[in-house]
C-alpha cells in the first residue's frame, strides 16, 4: 500500500517503528499536492518548510521520542494566519498579507510534529457553501458524477482542505466552520469533517467571519484520524475569551468504544418535504446502524428548525459587517487610492470585497442600522435562543443525534450560482448546531445514484465531542465506506 | 445668588450636562498587553490585537474593571454585577478595527453623584448618570503633510472611563466646580490623574438654554476643550451665543462645536454634521462581564477616605471651618500635610499656617504642595517655636520666609539670626525707660487721656529691641509706667 | 422588505463600499430578496425570550495589568500600504 492511501493514525505508527522516515512521507505528500494542481485546492505550496520540519521531526523519532503528529502532512485552510507564510482569506482585499503571527490551532500543530503542506482555497472570507466566491477561483471536486466529467463543487467553505484530503494531496487538513463549512465540504467529497463545540478550538489567528459561529476543526480520512487532529487542535487559549477553560479529554480513546443502549435522537423537523429519495434513504440506513450496534433511536423535536436559515443569515452577516470594516486599506493589504480618505476606502473596498461578501456586508449593515435593530438582529438573536432551547430540551430524552449532513450531493460548478438563496439552502441541516454552538461531524455513509458521496451527521451536547466520535465511529464500520475520487492524486 | 443670564427679553436658565473622558491608571491597555505610557516613539505601543490585525481578539483587563469599579464606588454610583460590552461601528484612521469596543445599553456604573462646594459655601449635588469603559483611540496628525494624515496607535486601545453628569448644572461655575471636585475624587482613588492640560481628563459640554423652568431648549455639544477655565469660557460664550440666536428670532440647531481657545468661541463643526449610525451591537468577542459580590464588598470596604469624608472630618475633630476644610481637602497631599501640622499642635493655627501662609507661598513659587520647599514637620517645628514663646507671630512670618527661600530649618535661622524673643524683664525695661525719656510731651498727652498713644510706645520698644521684645511684656510695662 | 436604489447607496456608503451605478439595481434585487426571506421570522413568538449574545456561559479569565506585547513597531507597519516614521499614512483628513 502506497503512503498516499495511509491514515493519520497508520502513518503515526509506522513512523515510530521506523519502518519508513517523515521526510519520506513529506516528499510523498509534496509531489501529491503538486499533482493536484488541476483542483487548484492550494493557493500556496511550501515544501521546502515542510521538508526543514520532516528533518525535525525525523532527529526525535530516531531518538525515540516522536511527538504525537510527528511528520504529518497538513493542508491548512487560507484562513487561518501563518507567520511569515502569505494568508488572504481567498480575498483580494488581503493580497499580500504576510501575518507577524502564528493562529493558536496550527502552532499547536507544528508544536506537536505536524507539517505545513501549504494554504488551501477557499470561499472567500468563509463567506460560501461551494468555494466558489474564491478571489483566486473555484477549487474543484476531485469526484465526478458516473459517466459526466463536468468538474463540480468540492463545497464549501473549506473546500480546498476537503478536496485536497478526499484526492490525497494532504493527510488530513484544517477547516473552520461558521454554517457547515466543515461538514458539508466533507460530506461532498466523502472524508470526515468534524466541527468541535464552539469554544472547544481557539479562534485566535484565525480571520474573523461570525465571531459567535466560527470554530476550527479537523478533515481527515477516517473518524479515528479526526480525533488525533482534534486533540492537538483543542485546548484553552488565554488569548479567546471565547475559548473555553475546560480540560481536553482523550478523544480517540473514545472511537471503538460501544454505543450499546445510547439513545439517538432523531429530529422529524428535518424530513425536509422535497428532500431527495437517496436522502432520505441514507438516513435510514444510518438508523439500521446505530440500532444493529445496539443503540436505540428517539424521535425528538427541534421546532425552530426551519427558522435557523434565516437567523443565521441575519446573525452571520451582521458580525461579518463589522468584522470585516477593519479591511480599510490602512494597515495592510489592497489600496485603492483616492483623492480623499473616504475615496480611499470605498474604492479599497469597493474593488477588495467579492460580490457574495459584499452582499453579506450590506444586508450586515441593514441589520444593524437605526431603526432596523430590533426588527432582524434582535429578533434573530431571540430565535437563537430559542433554537438553543430546542436543543437543550430535546438533549434531555437521548445522547446524541443522527441527521444528514446536507440536503444534496455535490453540484457542477456553475449550478446554483445565480440564486444566493438556493446556495444558501446547502446548510440548513448544519447551521442549527453552529446556532447551539453544539459538536457535529460528517462521516462518509454511502454514494448517491451517479456515485457521488453522502455524507451523515452526528450530533452532540456541548464539549461531549467523545459521544459524536463514538457514534461516528460505529456509522464508519458499519458503512464500509471505500469508494475512491476520479481524481487521486499520485495514482497512476 | 442668582444662576439666571439676563438677555434683553429677560432671564434666562443655561442647563449644562458634562461628559469626561478620563483615561483609567493602569500598565496595559484595556484589551491588550501593551504598554500605556505617555509620549512613546509613534507606534511603540501598539500589539498586533491594538491595530486590529486579522484575527486578533480582545482580553479584558481585570485592573481596569477595578478602576472603573473604584471609580463609581466613588461616585456613590449604582455598580451592575453584569455590564457588556458593545462594539460603536464607524470608520475612521486612528479606529483600527472600525468600531470602538465600549459600553452602550449595560454600563459598569449607573447612577450616581457628586457634591459640589460652591465659592460661596455652599453645597451643590449633581446626578451621575453612568460611567462606562471603552477603548481610546489612536492619534491622527493632520498638519504633518500638505495632503496627507499620519496616524500614530500608541494610544489606541488604552482604557478610558466616560462618566456622564446629569444636565443639573446651570452655570460655567458649578461646571468648573464639577470638574474640580470630580478630579479630586479621581485623584484619591487613584484611577486617574485627572491632568486635562495632558490630555488624560477630556470633556466635552452640552449646553442649551430655555426660560426658567421652561422647556429644555435644543443642545449642543461642544466636543474636547482640555482645561477647566476654557470649560468655563466655552460655557459663557456658548449660552450667550444661543441667547442671541433666540432673542433674534432664530433657532438652536443641535450640532457638535468646538472651542477655539485663542478667539474664545465656538464654532461648528461641518465635517461631523453627517448623522452617525453607529449599529451598536454586543460584542460576540467578549462575554459579559460579571462582578463577585465579595469581590465588590472587599473593593468598597477598602476604599480610601474621599474629600467629602475627610472635610466632615476636619470640620468635626479639628474645628475648622467648612471654608478651610474644603481648601485643605481639595487635594490629598494638601490634607495629608495639615494633618502632619496639626498633630499635637493647635489645629486653627496649623490650619491658617498651612492654608494662609504655605498656600500663599506656594502660589508665588506656582508650586504644588509636593514640591513645598518646607516639609510638614518643618512647619511643624516653626508653630512650635511660637507656642514655646521663643517666636513671635512677626518674626515667626520672617522665618518662614526665609524657610521658603533657603531651605533651612527654623531652628536653624533663628540661631544665626539671633531671632530670639527677648523675655528678660530687665532688658525690656531700660528700653522702655529710654523710649519715655525721649519723648516727655507724648508721656504728658497720654497721661492726660490719649491712651492711643500706648500703641505707638509698643512700635517705639520693638524698634529698640530690632522686634525682639515679647509684645506682651511691652505692654504691661508701658501701662505700668504710663500710670506710675 | 424591498430596498431601493436610494438605500442601497446609503447602506454602501456607511459601509464604506463603491457601489457602481450600474450594479446598484441589481444589488438592490438581491438584497431584498434576501431580506424579503429572513422576514420569515416575523411568524415566530419571541414574547419574553432573552436575546442569546454569548454562545459560552463559563466566565473566562480575565488579562493581568502587565505589559506583555508592543514595541513590534517594524512588525505592525510592515504590511502597510504607506508609511512615514513610524507612521501610518492616509489622505489627508478634512476637519
Ligand atoms: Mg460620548
Ligand atoms: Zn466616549
Amino acid at each position: 500500500m502506497s503512503l498516499i492511501g495511509l491514515t493519520i493514525g497508520q502513518a503515526r505508527d509506522r513512523l515510530v517503528r521506523k519502518e519508513f522516515t517523515a521526510r519520506e512521507l513529506a516528499t510523498t505528500y509534496i509531489k501529491a499536492m503538486e499533482a493536484a494542481r488541476p483542483l487548484k485546492a492550494y493557493l500556496v505550496e511550501t515544501p521546502d518548510r515542510a521538508l526543514a520540519a520532516a528533518a525535525q521531526s525525523d532527529a526525535r523519532l530516531q531518538k525515540g521520542d516522536g511527538l504525537p503528529l510527528d511528520g504529518i502532512p497538513v493542508a491548512i485552510k487560507d484562513l487561518f494566519c501563518t507567520e511569515g507564510v502569505e494568508t488572504t482569506a481567498a480575498s483580494k482585499i488581503l493580497a499580500g498579507f504576510v501575518p507577524p503571527y502564528e493562529s493558536t490551532v496550527t502552532a499547536n500543530l507544528w508544536r506537536n510534529g505536524a507539517l505545513m503542506l501549504g494554504k488551501v482555497n477557499l470561499d472567500e472570507f468563509a463567506m460560501g457553501s461551494a468555494t466558489i466566491t474564491s478571489a483566486r477561483g473555484p477549487t474543484e471536486n476531485p469526484w465526478r458524477r458516473r459517466g459526466d466529467n463536468r468538474p463540480l463543487v468540492p463545497g464549501g467553505s473549506s473546500g480546498g482542505s476537503a478536496a485536497a484530503v478526499a484526492a490525497r494531496a494532504a493527510l488530513t487538513a484544517t477547516g473552520t466552520d461558521t454554517g457547515g463549512s466543515i461538514r458539508q465540504p466533507a460530506s461532498f467529497c466523502g472524508i470526515v469533517g468534524l466541527k468541535p463545540t464552539y469554544g472547544r478550538c481557539s479562534r485566535w489567528g484565525i480571520v474573523a467571519f461570525a465571531s459567535s459561529l466560527d470554530q476550527a476543526g479537523p478533515m481527515t480520512r477516517d473518524v479515528r484520524d479526526a480525533a488525533i487532529m482534534l486533540q492537538v487542535m483543542a485546548g484553552h487559549d488565554p488569548k479567546d475569551a471565547t475559548s473555553a477553560p475546560v480540560p481536553v479529554p482523550n478523544f480517540e480513546a473514545a472511537v471503538g468504544q460501544s454505543i450499546k443502549g445510547m439513545r439517538i435522537g432523531i429530529p422529524k423537523e428535518y424530513r425536509l418535504d422535497g428532500m431527495p429519495k437517496e436522502i432520505e434513504a441514507l438516513w435510514q440506513r444510518g438508523i439500521e446502524w446505530v440500532k444493529a450496534a445496539g443503540a436505540t433511536t428517539v424521535d425528538i423535536s427541534l421546532k425552530m428548525t426551519q427558522y435557523a436559515l434565516a437567523t443565521y443569515y441575519i446573525i452571520a452577516p451582521a458580525e461579518a459587517s463589522s468584522n470585516l470594516a477593519r479591511y480599510d486599506g490602512v494597515r495592510f493589504g489592497l489600496r485603492v487610492p483616492g483623492e480623499t480618505l473616504e475615496a480611499m476606502y470605498e474604492n479599497t473596498r469597493g474593488q477588495g470585497f467579492g460580490a457574495e461578501v459584499r452582499r453579506r456586508v450590506l444586508i450586515g449593515t441593514y441589520v444593524l442600522s437605526a431603526g432596523y435593530y430590533d426588527a432582524y438582529y434582535l429578533k434573530a438573536q431571540k430565535v437563537r435562543a430559542l433554537i438553543a432551547r430546542d436543543f437543550d430540551e430535546a438533549f434531555k430524552s437521548c445522547d446524541a443525534m443522527l441527521t444528514p449532513t446536507a440536503p444534496s450531493a455535490a453540484f457542477a460548478i456553475g449550478e446554483k450560482m445565480d440564486d444566493p438563496i438556493a446556495m444558501y439552502l446547502n446548510d440548513v441541516f448544519t447551521v442549527p448546531v453552529n446556532l447551539a454552538g453544539l459538536p457535529g461531524i460528517s462521516v462518509p455513509a454511502g454514494l448517491s445514484a451517479d456515485g457521488l458521496p453522502l455524507g451523515l451527521q452526528v450530533i452532540g451536547k456541548a464539549f461531549d465531542e467523545e459521544t459524536v466520535l463514538r457514534v461516528a465511529a460505529v456509522l464508519e464500520d458499519a458503512a464500509k465506506f471505500d469508494a475512491v475520487p476520479a481524481f487521486v492524486a499520485g495514482a497512476a | 445668588m442668582s444662576n439666571l443670564v439676563k438677555g434683553h427679553t429677560g432671564e434666562w436658565e443655561v442647563v449644562i450636562g458634562l461628559e469626561v473622558h478620563a483615561q483609567v491608571i493602569s500598565k496595559a491597555k484595556l484589551f491588550s498587553g501593551a504598554a500605556t505610557d505617555f509620549g512613546a516613539e509613534p507606534n511603540t505601543q501598539v500589539s498586533t490585537v491594538d491595530a486590529a490585525f486579522p484575527g486578533m481578539l480582545p482580553v479584558l483587563n481585570r485592573f481596569c474593571v477595578e478602576q472603573a469599579v473604584k471609580t463609581g464606588l466613588g461616585l456613590d454610583a449604582q455598580i451592575n454585577l453584569q455590564s457588556v460590552f458593545d462594539r460603536k461601528n464607524y470608520f475612521y484612521p486612528d479606529l483600527p478595527a472600525g468600531y470602538q469596543i465600549s459600553q452602550f445599553s449595560r454600563p459598569i456604573v449607573g447612577k450616581g453623584k457628586v457634591v459640589l462646594d460652591m465659592p460661596d459655601g455652599t453645597a451643590r449635588e449633581v446626578g451621575i448618570t453612568r460611567l462606562h469603559l471603552e477603548q481610546d483611540a489612536g492619534k491622527s496628525l493632520h498638519d504633518q503633510h500638505p495632503s496627507k494624515t499620519y496616524v500614530d496607535l500608541n494610544r489606541a486601545g488604552v482604557a478610558l472611563m466616560e462618566i456622564v453628569s446629569e444636565p443639573d448644572l446651570r452655570t460655567a461655575e458649578e461646571a468648573g466646580a464639577y470638574l474640580r471636585k470630580l478630579r479630586a475624587i479621581l485623584r484619591y482613588l487613584g484611577t486617574c490623574d485627572a491632568n486635562m492640560e495632558e490630555g488624560n481628563m477630556r470633556c466635552d459640554c452640552n449646553v442649551s438654554v430655555r426660560k426658567p423652568g421652561g422647556a429644555l431648549g435644543t443642545r449642543c455639544e461642544i466636543k474636547n476643550v482640555n482645561s477647566i477655565r476654557f470649560v468655563m469660557q466655552a460655557i459663557d460664550y456658548e449660552a450667550r451665543r444661543q441667547i442671541g440666536v433666540i432673542e433674534d428670532g432664530g433657532k438652536v440647531v443641535q450640532e457638535t462645536r468646538l472651542f477655539d481657545s485663542g478667539k474664545g468661541v465656538t464654532r461648528s463643526m461641518r465635517s461631523k454634521e453627517e448623522s452617525h449610525d453607529y449599529r451598536y451591537f454586543p460584542d460576540p468577542d467578549l462575554l459579559p462581564v460579571t462582578l463577585d459580590p465579595a469581590w465588590l464588598a472587599k473593593l468598597k470596604a477598602d476604599l480610601p477616605e474621599l474629600p467629602d469624608a475627610k472635610k466632615a472630618r476636619f470640620m468635626r475633630d479639628y474645628k475648622l471651618s467648612a471654608y478651610d476644610s474644603g481648601l485643605l481637602v481639595g487635594e490629598r497631599e494638601s490634607a495629608a500635610f495639615f494633618e502632619t501640622v496639626a498633630k499635637g499642635r493647635d489645629p486653627k493655627l496649623a490650619s491658617n499656617w498651612v492654608t494662609v501662609e504655605l498656600f500663599g507661598a506656594l502660589n508665588k513659587l506656582g508650586k504644588t504642595i509636593a514640591e513645598s520647599p518646607v516639609s510638614a514637620s518643618g512647619l511643624g517645628d516653626l508653630i512650635d517655636l511660637i507656642a514655646d514663646g521663643t517666636l513671635s507671630g512677626r518674626l515667626a512670618k520672617d522665618v518662614f520666609a526665609e524657610m521658603i527661600a533657603s531651605g533651612k530649618t527654623a531652628r536653624a535661622i533663628v540661631a544665626e539670626k539671633g531671632l530670639k524673643q527677648v523675655t528678660d524683664a530687665g532688658e525690656i525695661e531700660t528700653a522702655t525707660d529710654a523710649v519715655l525719656a525721649k519723648e516727655p510731651d507724648k508721656v504728658a498727652d497720654y497721661r492726660g487721656g490719649k491712651e492711643k498713644l500706648l500703641a505707638y510706645f509698643v512700635g517705639q520698644v520693638m524698634k529698640a529691641t530690632q522686634g525682639k521684645a515679647n509684645p506682651a511684656l511691652v505692654n504691661e510695662l508701658l501701662k505700668k509706667k504710663l500710670a506710675g | 422588505m424591498a430596498l431601493d436604489k436610494a438605500t442601497v447607496a446609503r447602506i454602501a456608503a456607511l459601509a464604506r463600499i463603491k457601489v457602481p451605478d450600474a450594479e446598484l439595481d441589481a444589488l438592490a434585487g438581491d438584497l431584498s430578496k434576501i431580506l424579503t426571506w429572513v422576514e420569515q421570522l416575523d411568524a415566530v413568538d419571541v414574547a419574553g425570550v432573552e436575546p442569546m449574545t454569548a454562545v459560552t456561559h463559563a466566565r473566562p479569565p480575565l488579562r493581568d495589568d502587565k505589559v506583555t506585547d508592543g514595541g513590534i513597531r517594524d512588525k505592525i507597519l510592515a504590511n502597510a500600504p504607506e508609511t512615514t516614521n513610524g507612521f501610518f499614512v492616509v489622505p489627508k483628513v478634512v476637519e
